[in-house]
């Protein structure tokens, strides 16, 4: 009798342990599958009598749906359960804001004031600036005009050492 | 993302000195950097990244708009202007009229900031009105 449960015993083990090593063979290969695709990779799989669990988090509802195709076409994949979340997308960064040419003209002429050999034209929120500048001043000048919200800084200055 | 390339180091070198607020944006393309320091020597710093990454600031395809932590009103601040004396003026702009002068190298209480570049002081002789910000520093 207690060699009979004995055996009984050992042939559960043996058959879920063997059935358990053939889930994670498929497992590994549905993992690899998934893994020969960048955009997936932030999703796990899980397969249980051939069953396969995907979940995680993707871009794209297209990605979601090449994660569940791929899984499918792994061997000893019964079925595909695709809990995979779609991460919504990141908003778009507000935009750059430009001050308007009557407000950049008035800061640029403050910040220049004390440079006579710098010109500056303003035009579209784009500062040009000619005319000629000592190197050490050069960063002062710049950094100054950097903080007036300029759309972009043209320099043509010539730097005098 | 060419341009994001360009200035990397200085945008890793503005996350690694602690500047806040840090937003890196690209429009039309131009690179806009904008922040706040916690300190001068950080923004000279990266101004100094940014030097070396563009030479003479000729590319004309970055705004780095890095602002210096915004200093408590009450605050004493020297005039650093190279020897002249600093004028005080009725309003912000260089078009409005001088009220007053701080020496070079006087020490005046901050009141207020209108914006990054005009600050609303007070001399000790109670003269008060708006100065250029190139042209003080803030006393720690």
């Amino acid at each position: 009798m207690l060699l009979i449960s004995s055996l009984a015993v050992f042939l559960v083990v043996s058959y879920t342990s063997c059935k358990g090593a053939k889930d994670s063979d498929v497992q590994a290969s549905v993992e690899s599958a998934l893994r020969a695709n960048p955009d997936l990779s932030g999703t796990v799989v899980s397969v249980k009598d051939g069953v396969a669990t995907i979940s995680g988090e993707v871009k794209s509802d297209a990605a979601k749906a090449q994660a569940e195709t791929a899984a499918k076409g792994v061997k000893g994949v019964k079925s595909v359960v695709n809990n995979i979340a779609v991460a919504a997308p990141a908003p778009d960064p507000a935009p750059v804001v430009i001050s308007p040419d009557e407000t950049l003209n008035r800061s640029v002429t403050d910040a220049i004031k004390d440079y006579p050999g710098v010109k500056a034209e303003v035009k579209d929120g784009v500062v040009t600036l000619t005319g000629d500048i000592k190197r050490s001043d050069l960063q002062k000048l710049m950094m100054n005009l950097n903080s007036l919200k300029p759309k972009k800084i043209e320099n043509k200055l010539t730097i005098k050492s | 993302m060419a341009l994001q390339d360009k200035y990397r180091e200085l945008v890793d070198a503005a996350k690694a000195s602690g500047v806040n607020n840090l937003q890196v944006r690209e429009q039309d393309n131009v690179l806009y950097i904008d922040g706040e320091a916690p300190n001068g020597a950080t923004k000279d710093k990266l101004w100094d990244v940014y030097g070396k990454l563009d030479p003479d600031y000729r590319a004309g395809d970055l705004i780095m708009n890095i602002n210096v932590a915004t200093h408590v009103p009450g605050a004493k601040a020297k005039v650093t202007t190279e020897k002249s004396n600093l004028n005080i003026r009725k309003g912000p702009g260089t078009d409005q009229p001088i009220v007053g002068k701080a020496a070079h190298h006087e020490i005046v209480t901050l009141v207020s900031k209108m914006n990054d570049q005009w600050w609303l002081i007070r001399t000790d002789k109670g003269e008060e009105g708006y100065a250029y910000a190139q042209y003080l520093t803030v006393e720690n």
